[in-house]
């Protein structure tokens, strides 16, 4: 079978990203912690790859460390997606029709109904502005998206003929909907988790931004944007790379969930 | 096509020549004022768009600090310094067309030290007893104590003189003495003064006036490079201004203000109780690395919290002299190790960026800060009224603010009763030298006491077009006077 161009540059780029973040956890060109005032701005070159931002901190380490934020911060998020949503889902599926299914269903339709963003703001507002707060605002937000998934893949799986005979041999809802369901929807999960990863990247890049994530010193890559805002005509450099990690990083991650569902989905295999 | 070049470079002519007949300005200012009744509101945007420029007091600022006359031309004194006898100019008229007199003079102090005063600086009028009107243009003014400071405290902006007939719509529609009055005020956008053509002094050069609201740093930069602002002159974003210098389009205004920058401690706190502690925090401090970082270079060391302009400054940064070791050593002596403060800052970026690099300093000593960055509400809400914070970043812009040091319920909760007897002493001293020897030791009590960390003066860093003239380089106190300011041919 022949990978296809785009899912070995999404994995490509993905892979650059997360070696980066842990690589970060051993070793950094420099320490992000250490500010040097007397080497400000100085463009790339020299003894720093991608030159140094307003404190004279290094930028490369800092956008490694910030790889580091990001992942943590999306990882946790999607987690939170799966473990509350999958369930969600998996019950609803099973219970098709049930007072259970409509309350998960219209709950995850409330959910949707608000801008994701305005919501992730609003929670930090309310509780502080911290990366703890982000993955929570983040987190809320990705429990309709996988709880819909799986119903979705689970509702087309509970007419098949096989899980007819397991309901026939007695098994219960909760045995079937976790023994022949979900171990039949982990390709639809993995492609939406790859999808939602990305997108909790740049949620919490987005809230870092507006100063609603990670808090200094702690270095995020949507922070790192906002601080080099005025300082954009005076060294561009210092904006210029931590926003290639957030589009190269969002691309690779989207390029590769695409590439990965063309792979793993037997309906889109058999069209192309 | 040709004739229709002609028509546009006819046009552009056109516009060449009336721009430099100027006679108005755009100034750019990062806050909106929430009203424009300086006698009414505390916040400095307020003043900054009508003093001196709206409204005036019986004396007032100049650039240079110093205070001259104003709606008083002149004033006596009485032998125990207790009776201000003032000389009013008469003939002078407010925007309405109704005569400035001793009654409107009287009228403004009275109002501004009532019990129900909603005055921000009711401080300043704390020490009048009473107040006379002799005839139309002399008013005595009678003090319960002799005050050496009178004069000044005349010349702020929450003491100008208002009346009473037009005082309750002051808030949106100002009516004062001055050389503008009000024009248009478009919320969220700009307010509009236009020339008084019965002003009583000299006629300023200029008929109008323009202030715009640009809160965003980089769009004031944007602004400013494309034109549409003639001037900023508090510029907020200090790491553009070399781009400015570089531009014969444009003359950086550099001057000093009376924002006495601090890392606040609260003293009150469990943790800075202890004075080594505090100590130690102002010796873990590298100012020159603060002002380096957070202003650009623009900025002035201070060792207490006075402004070095002044002449009764003391220099006493060397007591605070950065000195990571004897940090850690008051540290270890006040068995403080492992401290976690937290570090609550406002969003100006002498406070975000300032505060990224004191958390490295202290870091560096072995004290760890939680950083959250606050809105000015939050800030205002959680630190100045709650007292829910060890550390914080701010700078005191009022003149003349070391008595906020004599009131234990401030914010930072210094309580020291020498310091509140020495401030006492003050108000009743009249004679300059004995005034001098009491702030010079007011400094060094507070500094002593290791009371907030003593960062910086906070500069003035103004933009403006290079043909202007006439703005204050420094801010005695918060205004853009306009009344001198012009355009070169």
């Amino acid at each position: 079978m022949r990978l296809p161009g785009q899912l070995i540059l999404g994995a490509v780029l993905s892979a650059l990203f997360i070696a980066a973040a842990i690589l970060s956890l051993f070793w950094t060109p420099y320490a992000v912690e250490a500010l040097e005032i007397s080497n400000k701005l100085k463009p790339p070159g020299g003894g720093h790859w991608l030159g140094t931002d307003h404190f004279g901190r290094d930028i490369l380490s800092m956008l490694m460390v910030g790889a580091r934020t990001s992942i943590a911060v999306a990882v946790v998020a999607v987690g939170i997606g799966m473990a509350v949503g999958v369930p969600l889902g998996l019950l609803a599926a099973a219970n098709r029709g049930s007072l259970l299914d409509e309350v998960v269903m219209r709950g995850n339709d409330l959910v949707f109904a608000f801008p994701s963003l305005v919501i992730a703001i609003l929670i930090t507002a309310v509780f502080g502005p911290s990366a703890l707060n982000a993955i929570l605002a983040i987190g809320i937000f990705n429990i309709p998206v996988f709880a819909r998934v799986t119903r979705g893949g689970a509702l087309s799986l509970w007419t098949l003929d096989y899980v007819l005979a397991a309901r026939v041999a007695g098994k219960g809802k909760l045995r079937i909907s976790l023994e022949h369901i979900l171990s039949n929807i982990v390709n639809l999960l993995i492609v939406q988790g790859t999808i939602q990863f990305s997108l909790g990247i740049l949620a919490e890049a987005g809230l870092s931004y507006v100063g609603l994530g990670a808090q200094p010193p702690l270095p995020s890559w949507g922070r790192m944007l906002a601080d080099s805002q005025t300082l954009i005509s005076l060294a561009p450099h210092i904006a210029i790379f931590p926003g290639l990690a957030i589009v190269l990083t969002v691309l690779g991650l989207n390029l590769m969930g695409d590439g990965m569902r063309d792979l793993l989905d037997p309906r889109l295999r058999r069209i192309r | 096509m040709f004739t229709r070049l002609k028509t546009t470079t006819a046009a552009l002519v056109l516009c060449a020549s009336g721009a430099l007949a100027q006679d108005s300005i755009t100034i750019g200012m990062q806050l909106e004022p929430p009203n424009l009744d300086p006698t009414g509101g505390a916040a400095a945007a307020i003043d900054e768009v009508v003093y001196a420029n709206v409204f005036e007091g019986l004396t007032r600022y100049q650039a240079d600090g110093s205070v001259v006359p104003a709606l008083a031309e002149s004033w006596d004194v009485s032998e125990d310094g207790t009776v201000y006898t003032f000389h009013l100019r008469s003939g002078v008229k407010f925007h309405d067309g109704t005569d400035m007199t001793a009654e409107d003079v009287k009228f403004s102090l009275d109002r501004a030290r009532a019990e129900d005063s909603t005055n921000a600086q009711k401080a300043l009028f704390k020490g009048i007893a009473s107040v006379d009107v002799v005839d139309d243009v002399t008013v005595k003014v009678t003090l319960s104590a002799p005050n050496g400071g009178f004069v000044t405290n005349m010349a702020w902006g929450d003491a100008v003189i208002v009346a009473p007939e037009s005082i309750d719509t002051a808030a949106t529609a100002p009516v004062g003495t001055g050389p503008f009055k009000l024009g248009r005020w478009v919320q969220g956008d700009r307010i509009e003064l236009v020339e008084n053509p019965d002003y009583w002094g000299n006629k300023p050069a200029l008929k109008s006036a323009t202030f715009k609201f640009i809160s965003d740093p980089t769009a004031a930069f944007a602004a400013m490079m494309a034109g549409d602002i003639d001037a900023f002159p508090g510029y907020p974003a200090p790491e553009t201004l070399a781009q400015f210098g570089a531009d014969p389009r444009f003359q950086l205004l550099i001057g000093s203000t009376e924002g006495e920058t601090i890392l606040a401690m609260n003293n009150k706190s469990e943790k800075l109780a202890d004075v080594r502690v505090r100590e130690a925090i102002a010796h873990a401090i590298n100012r020159q690395e603060i002002i380096d970082g957070a202003m650009f270079g623009y900025g002035t060391p201070i060792g207490t919290h006075f402004a070095p302009h002044n002449p009764d400054y003391v220099d006493l940064t060397a007591q605070s002299a950065y000195d990571p070791e004897m940090a850690r050593n008051l540290l270890a002596e006040a068995g403080a190790e492992n401290l976690t403060l937290t570090l609550k800052l406002p969003p100006p970026s002498y406070a975000r960026r300032g505060g990224e690099i004191i958390a490295s300093q202290l870091r560096a000593v072995g004290i760890e800060t939680e950083i959250s960055n606050l809105e000015w509400a939050q800030w205002l809400e959680q630190v100045f009224k709650g007292k829910d914070f060890d550390l914080s970043i701010v700078s005191h812009t009022e003149p003349m603010d070391i008595n906020i040091y004599a009131r234990p319920e401030y914010y930072f909760q210094y309580e020291n009763p020498d310091f509140q007897a020495l401030m006492t002493e003050l108000d009743l001293a009249a004679d300059p030298a004995k005034r001098s020897e009491i702030l010079a030791a007011a400094q060094r009590m507070i500094a002593d006491d290791y009371v907030n960390g003593f960062l910086f003066q906070l500069a003035r860093t103004g933009v403006a077009d290079a043909r202007i003239r006439g703005l204050w380089p420094n801010s005695p106190t918060q205004a853009n006077d306009l009344t001198g300011v012009s355009w070169a041919e």
